[in-house]
């Protein structure tokens, strides 16, 4: 493949970010829109030839007796720290990230398109847009990364992106503190990250992620056995490494940004903080997975981390108010469904070849479906708000009537996240469910509780928004349908949804190239599908009509459902270390001890100089009576240490 | 003397004061019209100087220095005029071209005596400029008091606050600096030639004969690395720099904080480690220790202060902490990201301190409690302050985030705990930086408008926007491309490595 076709990839964005932002002002928004969306509509088209090249060409670059290989399309110099150490930017194709280039460039088009819509009468509009190419910018090349420290460049780039847009409205304080808190607490996560990747390279000696991936057990060899405070090194490395996806992706502990990342424009939420970004972390595991597959501690870790903040997210979701809250929940808790996939992945694995990497490919799979429904959703939650003005479901209710493009395409994207046949999400799900039980009976069983947990708050936000009871204010003002441009999105997303289950990611996306047929576990999918079922089933009798029954519930357990709708006081916890200990505590300190001591010792040098010059300044008062006393004596003391010198 | 390139640095200076001198006050046209001449002049000169440097490195001229040239003074002390330039002089003469001419037009309305302030401007100038082309020490360490007098007066004079104080108390910790750095050169200067012969003041020739007895090293050291350190704000001698930098001048402070605390790390290195390598080697743990904590504690220490030019000081500490500390590290990367990060704070805090005068200038505090959505009052300035802070806190794209990466990246190459502890240490600071920018720019440009009158407020002028972006090009220029700097800075290393390695 030449390099023009990946380099306009990477440079159509940022061209366009350079254009709309510096020259927006003097654009009008009809001119910024089209531009945007064209810019956006070639930048995916120029991606799917390339993924399309990649993965069916059958070029022998691509794929060597139905292999897919890691192709690097170009690889240049940026900066050499070392003779060794030398940072590249570069192309990186594989199954993942051409999978990954259709994923953000198919999402990022659509809400470029809705966003002419939804974002119309929005002040900004054109900085709107070169914010959003900005994002796909960093994006593709977080993605396309064929180094370690390229991806961290990005990584941050991104970061910046998703600081910009979530903060878009900078005049409403709450954007301004949301924006503020996703910028620090991903970068408190990006210190980790770095930290593994100083960790990592001082061993391996390079950043490049073929060399380091096609031979991890050279990776592991390198560390030569080091450890550090009973663990090993490299066990270190991957963990502060996956620090950073775990502050992107939002894991717990560091999923408090990402609920208040809500702030942001809607449109933003569905494209970065549900379907692209934050799956950053999920990618950057995959990308290092061989690596990941040596250090077994590592894995657990991912397992662990995966598995509960799934479920806590799972709860969390049932009881917030905010539509947008509920979907940025569940993100939170697809996420970490995917997380555990991959942690139970394993090369080979009991059970024969099907099992090997199945978790890796399943969860590379749920990524996929999962962009596209929870992008649906939250398209969806935008038409929505567009609608009755307002993000809470309180204000909503029997919706169904007057918005029937949002009401069916936002079912079957509750239809897809709940795992029912024939939809994508029942699919992937199935597959990482079977990865998971494969692995351990536990993992299956609790991921499998979490699923329903899903079915459970989609439905409930499903009955709630179409059913329930009708918001009186309807008469007043009457909600409708989004206008083309934002349905036109929510259709097509809606369609890939109904029929990405059927795409063969067996055979296109694996850790080792190696392509598999899928294959349904029937005592798994039926499983599921009955846990689904029955979780739907209990939230249509809680919430489809109006009745008493969700009050009954939340005064059996009034702890627990306070708890939950506080989201388990992380927040709170976060406010009192940052505001009462580093705040108050160690900044003013230091501020403090800086001024009184430090500074104060050096002004205490001037004063005793000061002080003593005013003491002895009489010696020098043009007396010239004392000055004849002062010669006096002081010819008498010289002349006394003379003669004792002399005797 | 006139055909050596560097010469002129100087010159043209002396030249900007001259036609300076037969202007009146009041003709500001004249004045400024030397002004830009000058350092229009300057920058191109510089610009030119960089340009064939790298054509004659590149052409493989392997001379440690390039463009010598030496001119006897006083003979009775063997001092000379001195010139000559590697990699990394080309580069500070470069920066500091650019910051005059950037303070040039950030002070384009200054007010009263625009004649006088740009005569001491010129002479600051001069003493930047006579610094980093000589190599011999005695000129070296004139050039750098000639830099430093003028403070005094360009804070007394055209400060704001409390600037006869602050003036007063920069002034004398940078001279009780200079003091040590005094006995420190005279000290090496003794020690120049153990086998008997001329005692010398030339760097090169110190340098060659690894002359000075390991012995006294450890003592000269101190005296060296604390002398230049005060003036790159070392713990615990940098509380002049917030007083000092609060109450100065916009031009005055970015030539401060950009130029002339970069004198203090170029001698760290050019003199202390150069000169002194097995005390360097010896020594460097405890000032490891002392720049750590200023990287971590100037950063702390913004998070909680409410002057704009407070939190850009003690920034510049966090950030200043870093090059000295990066330079401790003794190897070649780490060094190399110390000068990186020398033009990158020279540059982005210029940037900063033009761009709270500006602010300054229009809404008449500096206390972030009393401003709020200057965004949308003045979304030019706004933007630009947000580039500067994303510079700072690290964004890649920009000069920073190559800067502290080469830094981390060097300094992991020690792979005992003291220095692991002390890197993980540093490198917290990009979070705590992330978070007292984030803080600023929070309270200053977004949010609501605080106050009513400012929403009379005008955007940046052409003058203000020409300074701008000529800073703001620079830092994305190095953050783009930075392999060509990288390179040529790794290079001028070589003879300080081979003589740090040498000396254990």
């Amino acid at each position: 493949m030449g390099i023009t076709l990946p380099i306009l990839i990477l440079a159509m964005p940022f061209f366009m970010f350079l254009l709309l932002g510096l020259g927006g002002v003097k654009m009008s928004r009809k001119v910024a829109g089209v531009l945007g969306i064209l810019g956006m509509g070639t930048t995916m088209t120029l991606a799917y030839i390339v993924a399309f090249t990649y993965f069916f060409s059958g070029d022998a670059a691509f794929i060597i007796d139905g292999v897919r290989q890691q192709f690097q399309v170009f690889d240049v110099t940026w900066l050499a720290f070392t003779e060794r150490l030398v940072v590249k930017i570069g192309f990186l194709l594989d199954p993942i990230s051409a999978m990954m280039l259709v994923v953000i460039t198919t999402i990022s088009f659509m809400v470029h398109l809705y966003s002419w819509g939804y974002m119309e009468s929005e002040r900004g509009f054109q900085r709107y847009y070169a914010f959003l190419n900005l994002f796909s910018f960093s994006m593709l090349g977080l993605v396309v990364a064929t180094n370690i420290f390229q991806m961290y460049i990005f990584w941050e780039l991104v970061g910046v992106s998703s600081f910009l847009l979530i903060g878009f409205f900078y005049r409403l304080p709450s954007a301004v503190s949301a924006s503020k808190k996703a910028f620090i607490v991903t970068r408190f996560a990006d210190l980790g990250f770095l930290l593994g990747i100083l960790t990592l390279t001082f061993f391996t000696d390079t950043f490049n992620f073929v060399d380091m991936t096609s031979n991890p057990m050279n990776v592991l060899a390198q560390t030569g056995g080091a450890t550090f405070m009973g663990a090993s090194v490299l066990t270190w490395a991957m963990v502060l490494i996956f620090t950073g996806g775990m502050g992107k992706s939002a894991m717990l502990p560091l999923h408090i940004w990402l609920p208040d990342a809500m702030e942001g424009p809607t449109p933003v939420s569905a494209l970065i903080h549900a379907a692209t970004m934050v799956v950053a972390g999920v990618y950057l595991v995959a990308r290092m997975f061989p690596v990941y597959c040596v250090v077994e501690a590592s894995m657990t870790f991912i397992t662990v981390v995966g598995a509960i903040t799934a479920f806590y997210a799972a709860v969390v979701a049932c009881t917030q108010i905010d539509i947008k809250r509920v979907l940025a929940f569940s993100t939170i808790s697809q996420i970490a469904f995917m997380m555990v996939s991959l942690g139970v992945a394993r090369d080979g694995m009991p059970g024969g070849e099907h099992y090997s990497g199945l978790g890796y490919m399943a969860g590379m799979f749920h990524l996929f479906t999962h962009a596209m429904f929870k992008a649906l959703l939250f398209l969806g939650a935008g038409a929505l708000i567009h609608a009755v003005h307002s993000n809470d479901y309180t204000k909503m209710g029997g919706l169904r009537k007057y918005m029937p493009i949002t009401h069916w395409t936002f079912l079957i994207g509750c239809l897809a996240i709940a795992g029912i046949p024939p939809f994508s999400g029942f699919f992937s799900k199935d597959e990482m469910l079977a990865a998971m039980f494969n692995n351990n009976w536990i993992w299956g069983a609790w991921m499998t509780m979490v699923a329903g947990l899903t079915a459970f708050y989609m439905f409930r936000l499903y009955f709630l928004i179409f059913w329930w009871e009708e918001n009186p204010n309807y008469k007043h003002h009457r909600p409708h349908d989004a206008p083309w441009q934002m349905s036109l999105p929510l259709i097509i997303l809606a369609a890939v949804s109904v029929v990405a289950g059927f795409i063969p990611f067996g055979e296109l996306v694996t850790w080792n190239g190696v392509s598999y047929h899928i294959h349904l576990e029937a005592p798994v999918a039926v499983t599921s599908i009955i846990v689904a079922l029955c979780a739907i089933a209990l939230a249509a009798k809680m919430y489809m009509r109006k009745n008493t029954l969700p009050e009954k519930f939340r005064k059996a357990m009034p702890g627990l459902w306070t708890a939950a709708h506080h989201r388990f006081y992380w927040d709170e916890l976060y406010i009192f270390i940052t505001h009462k200990i580093i705040f108050g505590i160690i900044c003013s300190a230091i501020a403090w001890f800086d001024r009184h001591v430090i500074d104060a010792t050096m002004d205490g040098f001037a004063k005793v100089t000061q002080k003593v010059s005013f003491a002895i300044r009489g010696l020098q008062g043009g007396n010239v009576q004392a000055y004849v006393l002062w010669y006096f004596f002081g010819a008498v003391a010289l002349a006394l240490i003379t003669w004792i010198c002399l005797l | 003397m006139f055909g050596n390139i560097l010469i002129w640095f100087v010159i043209i200076p002396v030249l900007m004061m001259a036609g300076l001198g037969v202007c009146r006050n009041s003709s500001m046209a004249a004045i400024r019209a030397v002004m830009v001449i000058g350092s229009t002049i300057l920058l191109a000169l510089a610009i030119w100087l960089c340009v064939d440097f790298l054509a004659l490195r590149g052409a493989g001229v392997d001379d440690e220095m390039l463009f010598t040239g030496s001119w006897m003074w006083y003979a009775p002390l063997n001092i000379h005029l001195a010139v000559g330039v590697d990699g990394i002089s080309v580069l500070m003469l470069l920066l500091s071209a650019v910051i005059v001419f950037a303070g040039t037009f950030a002070s384009w309305k200054i007010n009263p005596l625009p004649k006088n302030f740009f005569l001491w401007f010129a002479l600051l100038s001069t003493g930047v400029f006579g610094f980093f082309i000589s190599i011999d020490m005695f000129t070296m360490f004139m050039f750098y008091e000639v830099a430093l007098i003028p403070m005094y007066l360009l804070i007394g004079v055209w400060g704001t606050g409390r600037k006869e104080y602050s003036a007063m108390k920069l002034t004398l910790m940078l001279m009780g600096g200079s003091a040590f750095l005094m006995l420190g050169l005279l000290g090496i200067y003794w020690h120049s030639a153990p086998a008997g012969g001329e005692l010398t003041w030339n760097i090169l020739e110190i340098a060659r004969n690894n002359a000075v007895d390991p012995s006294w090293q450890n003592l000269l050291f101190c005296f060296t690395f604390v002398g230049f350190g005060v003036l790159g704000a070392m713990f615990p001698f940098h509380t002049w720099s917030p007083d000092g930098h609060a109450c100065a001048p916009t031009a005055v402070s970015m030539l401060h904080a950009g130029v002339l605390m970069k004198l203090g790390g170029y001698g760290c290195f050019r003199i202390a480690i150069y000169l002194l390598p097995a005390a360097a080697n010896e020594l460097a743990w405890i000032f490891i220790i002392l720049t750590g904590i200023s990287v971590v504690y100037g950063a702390f220490s913004a998070c909680v202060q409410t002057d704009l030019k407070y939190i850009n000081a003690y920034s510049s500490v966090s950030h200043c902490g870093m090059v000295l500390f990066a330079l401790l590290m003794l190897n070649q990367t780490a060094m190399t990201g110390a000068i990186l990060q020398m033009l990158s704070h020279g540059l982005m805090t210029a940037l900063f301190f033009a761009l709270i005068g500006m602010i300054y200038g229009r809404t008449h505090t500096r206390d972030i409690r009393e401003m709020g959505g200057l965004m949308q009052i003045m979304p030019y300035l706004g933007v630009c302050y947000m580039i500067a802070g994303f510079a700072s806190l690290g964004l890649p794209g920009l000069s920073g985030f190559v800067a502290e990466m080469t830094i981390f990246f060097g300094a992991w190459e020690d792979a005992d705990m003291f220095h692991r502890a002390f890197v993980v240490a540093a490198t917290c600071s990009i979070v705590i930086t992330a978070v007292y920018i984030l803080r600023v720019v929070g309270k200053l440009l977004l949010g609501k408008v605080h106050d009513e009158h400012h929403l009379q407020l005008t955007d940046a002028t052409w003058f203000e926007r020409f300074s701008t972006v000529t800073l703001i090009v620079c830092i994305a220029g190095i953050g783009f491309f930075p392999n060509w700097i990288n390179e040529t800075i790794q290079h001028s290393f070589l003879p300080i490595i081979h003589a740090l390695q040498n000396a254990i």
